[in-house]
C-alpha cells in the first residue's frame, strides 16, 4: 500500500487524513475496479474481439460526424455497383446509385444513440425497481411487481408498433426508450430474486443491525453483487433495441426521417428482389452491419463473465488449485 | 391467502389494466379517434349523425359521450367480445380474431417447444464437453446465433428456399384448395406451410438457451450434491438427467416466460415476412390500412394471449420447483 509514506507526515490532522484516505480509496478502487479487470478482460480473446468490433463501429460514427465520407444522396454514382467492383464506393452502390457504404456510416450514429438509451432505459429501471422491490419487501415490494407484472403482460414489438404509431419519435433517445419500454419488466422480475437472496446474507444483516440506512445499504452492499448481472443485461437490452428497431424500420412501421440500416433493408428486400442476386451486396451490407455490431456486444459481455465470475478470475491468475480439478467432474458425468 | 386462488384473480385485473391501456392509445392516436375517416364521410356528403352512427358501429366508442361513458362502454363491447369493425375487411374484428389467433399459437408454441428441446440438449452436450472442440465450436455458433436476428434466417429463407428454389410457399398457412379439416393432406399442407417460420424461429432462439443451459450445467456440476450423489454409487445417467439437468434447466423455466413474450411479440414480424395470416400479420394490415379497430384488437388479443400463457407457466412452476416461495417478505 502508498498510504505509509505519506501518512508518516501529518496524519494527525484530521483534514489531510480524509483526504489520503479519499485518494488513497480511490486508487485502491482503481485498482480493484478499473486496472485488474482489464488486465484480466483483455486476456480473453472474446473480449479482444469484442472490443475491437465495437471500436470499428464508434470510428464509423466518428467518421459520420467529421465528415470524413460522403453523405448519402441519390445519383451520386453509378446505379447497382456490385460490391468491391470500384474502390471508390466499395460496397457498391444501390439502384438509385446511391453509395452503400455512406448509408451504412450515415445511420452509425443514430443506431448507436439508440442503442445506448435503450440500454441504459431499460437496465436503469430495472435495477432501481428490482432492488428497492426486492430489498424493501412487504407493501413496497408488493405494488412494485405489480406494476411489473403488468408490464411483462405485453409483448414488446406490438406495443412498440402502437405507441410508435401515436407518438411518432424521431429523435434515436426517445426511439431507444420507447423500444425498451417494458424491457425493464422482466430484468427487474429477476433482479429483485437476485436481491432477496443478497438481503439475508449476514454481512447485510450486521448492516442493518448497525443501523446504516437503507439507501446506503443498496449502494453499499447490494449493487456492486449486482453489477455483473445489470451489465451482462445491459449487453441484451442493447440488443434487444438494435434487433427491434431494424425489424420495424423493415416492416416500415415506425415514423423515419433520414436513413438507418433497418430502411436499407427494407429498400433492398422491396427493390432487390428485381434484381436477383445483382442486388446482394444491398441486401447484405446492412445485414452485415446489424449482426456485426450485435456480435461485438455479445463476445464483449461473454468476456466480462470472466472477469466477475470469481472462479474463473482465480484459474486465470493461477491462484486456486482447486478449480483445476472441475473439468474432471464434467468427464465423469458422462 | 392462497398463491393460487391469488394469481387467479390477478388475471383478470390485468385483462383490464391492459383493456384500459388500449382504450387510451386509441383516444392517443394521432387525430383522435377516426378524424381521418369523418373527413372521408363529409366529403361523400354524409350527415353528422349519420357518421357518428356510423363510426359507433366501427368501434365500440361513440364520440359524442363523455370520456367515463365511452370508457364503460368500450369495456362492456370488450366483455361481450365486441371489438368493433375492421374498416379494411368490412368485417367484425373478433371474427378476423378467431381465424388468425389458432395460427399464432401454433407457430409459437412448436417453435419455442423446439427451441428450448433443441437448446437444452446443445448445452448439456457442451457442459459435458467442457473445453473440447466441440464445446468451443458450439460456443462460437451460439454466440453468431445469437447475432443474427430472427427474421434475417426468415427473409434469407423466404428468398432462398421460396421464391428461388420454390420447395417451400411463399404465403398462407394452408393451400386453399384443400378444405380444412382433419385430414393428412391438410395436415401436411399446413405443416409445409408453417415450416420456414417455424424453423426460422427456432434456429433465432437455440443460440441463447444453448449459451445459458451451458452455463447452467457447469455451474450444477461444480456443486456438492453432485459429489455426493457420485459418492452413493448413483449411475451417471441418473445423475446427469435428475440431478444436473433438471437443476440446470430450473433456472431457465423463469426466463421462458419472458421468452414467450418476446416470442409472441415477435410473430409480428415474422408473420408479415412469410404473409402468415396470423394475429401479427393482421396487426401490421391493420397499421398499413389505418384500420384502428383491427390494429388494436389484434393488439389487445395477443396481450390477452401472454397474460394466459404467463399464467399457464407461473402456475407449473409450482409443480417442477417445490421451493417456490408463496408468501410476502418482511419489509424494512
Amino acid at each position: 500500500m502508498q498510504m505509509s509514506t505519506d501518512t508518516d507526515v501529518n496524519w494527525q490532522s484530521e483534514r489531510t487524513d480524509e483526504a489520503i484516505d479519499w485518494r488513497d480509496r480511490l486508487h485502491e478502487g482503481f485498482v480493484l475496479r478499473i486496472y485488474e479487470p482489464a488486465i484480466i478482460a483483455w486476456s480473453d480473446r472474446r473480449t479482444q474481439t469484442g472490443l475491437l468490433i465495437v471500436l470499428v463501429y464508434l470510428s464509423m460514427a466518428l467518421v459520420d460526424l467529421l465528415g470524413l465520407w460522403r453523405d448519402a444522396s441519390t445519383s451520386q454514382a453509378p446505379r447497382m455497383l456490385g460490391a468491391f467492383q470500384n474502390w471508390s464506393y466499395p460496397l457498391g452502390t444501390t439502384q438509385s446509385g446511391v453509395d452503400v457504404l455512406a448509408l451504412i456510416i450515415d445511420s452509425t450514429p443514430f443506431i448507436l444513440q439508440m442503442v445506448l438509451a435503450g440500454g441504459v432505459w431499460a437496465t436503469g429501471v430495472a435495477v432501481i425497481a428490482g432492488t428497492i422491490s426486492g430489498y424493501k419487501g412487504g407493501l413496497t415490494d408488493s405494488v412494485i411487481t405489480a406494476i411489473s407484472d403488468f408490464f411483462m403482460s405485453i409483448p414488446g414489438l406490438p406495443l412498440v408498433i402502437v405507441l410508435g404509431i401515436t407518438l411518432e419519435p424521431e429523435s434515436p433517445l426517445v426511439l431507444g426508450v420507447i423500444l425498451t419500454i417494458n424491457y425493464w419488466a422482466g430484468l427487474g422480475r429477476s433482479i429483485r430474486s437476485q436481491v432477496l437472496s443478497i438481503r439475508n446474507e449476514s454481512y447485510v444483516e450486521a448492516a442493518r443491525a448497525m443501523g446504516t440506512s437503507t439507501v446506503r445499504i443498496i449502494r453499499k452492499d447490494i449493487l456492486p453483487n449486482l453489477m455483473p448481472y445489470v451489465l451482462v443485461n445491459f449487453v441484451f437490452a442493447a440488443r434487444y433495441t438494435i434487433f427491434a428497431a431494424v425489424a420495424l424500420y423493415f416492416l416500415g412501421v415506425l415514423p423515419y426521417t433520414g436513413q438507418n440500416w433497418g430502411i436499407t433493408l427494407n429498400y433492398a428486400y422491396n427493390q432487390g428482389a428485381l434484381f436477383g442476386l445483382e442486388a446482394i451486396h444491398w441486401l447484405l451490407a446492412p445485414i452485415i452491419a446489424i449482426v456485426g455490431l450485435a456480435c461485438g456486444l455479445i463476445l464483449l459481455s461473454q468476456g466480462m463473465d470472466r472477469i466477475f465470475n470469481p472462479r474463473v478470475r482465480t484459474r486465470l491468475t493461477g491462484e486456486s488449485e482447486s478449480v483445476e480439478s472441475t473439468p474432471d467432474h464434467t468427464t465423469e458425468v458422462r | 391467502m392462497n398463491y393460487y386462488l391469488r394469481r387467479t384473480i390477478r388475471i383478470p385485473a390485468t385483462i383490464l389494466g391492459v383493456a384500459t391501456l388500449t382504450f387510451g392509445l386509441i383516444r392517443l392516436l394521432p387525430g383522435g379517434p377516426f378524424t381521418q375517416l369523418r373527413i372521408q364521410l363529409r366529403r361523400r356528403g354524409m350527415d353528422a349523425q349519420e357518421i357518428n352512427a356510423r363510426i359507433e358501429a366501427l368501434q365500440n366508442i361513440r364520440p359524442d359521450k363523455s370520456l367515463p361513458e365511452q370508457y364503460i362502454d368500450y369495456l362492456i363491447g370488450v366483455v361481450q367480445l365486441d371489438l368493433g369493425q375492421s374498416i379494411s375487411l368490412n368485417k367484425p374484428v373478433i371474427e378476423v380474431i378467431g381465424q388468425a389467433l389458432p395460427w399464432t399459437v401454433f407457430i409459437v408454441i412448436v417453435s419455442t417447444l423446439l427451441m428450448f428441446i433443441l437448446g437444452v440438449l446443445l448445452g448439456s452436450l457442451q457442459a459435458y464437453w467442457e473445453g473440447t472442440t466441440f464445446d468451443s465450436v458450439g460456443s462460437g455458433l451460439s454466440i453468431l446465433f445469437m447475432s443474427i436476428p430472427y427474421y434475417i434466417y426468415a427473409v434469407a429463407f423466404l428468398v432462398v428456399l421460396a421464391f428461388s428454389w420454390r420447395v417451400f410457399p411463399t404465403s398462407a398457412a394452408a393451400d386453399r384448395s384443400i378444405e380444412a379439416g382433419f385430414t393428412v393432406a391438410y395436415a401436411v399442407s399446413v405443416l409445409h406451410h408453417a415450416a420456414l417460420p417455424i424453423i426460422s424461429f427456432t434456429i433465432g432462439g437455440v443460440g441463447s438457451t444453448a449459451l445459458s443451459m451451458r452455463g447452467n450445467s457447469i455451474q450444477v456440476l461444480g456443486r456438492e450434491f453432485v459429489e455426493v450423489a457420485r459418492l452413493r454409487g448413483l449411475s451417471d445417467q441418473r445423475i446427469a438427467t435428475r440431478y444436473v439437468a433438471m437443476n440446470a434447466i430450473l433456472p431457465m423455466y423463469t426466463g421462458l416466460l419472458l421468452l414467450i413474450g418476446f416470442r409472441l411479440g415477435g410473430t409480428v414480424v415474422l408473420e408479415e415476412i412469410f404473409t402468415y395470416p396470423g394475429l401479427g400479420f393482421y396487426l401490421i394490415e391493420g397499421v398499413n390500412a389505418n384500420d384502428y379497430p383491427l390494429m388494436m384488437g389484434c393488439f389487445m388479443v395477443i396481450t390477452i394471449a401472454l397474460v394466459l400463457a404467463v399464467y399457464v407457466a407461473d402456475m407449473t412452476y409450482g409443480l417442477i420447483d417445490p421451493r417456490i416461495s408463496v408468501g410476502d417478505a418482511d419489509e424494512y
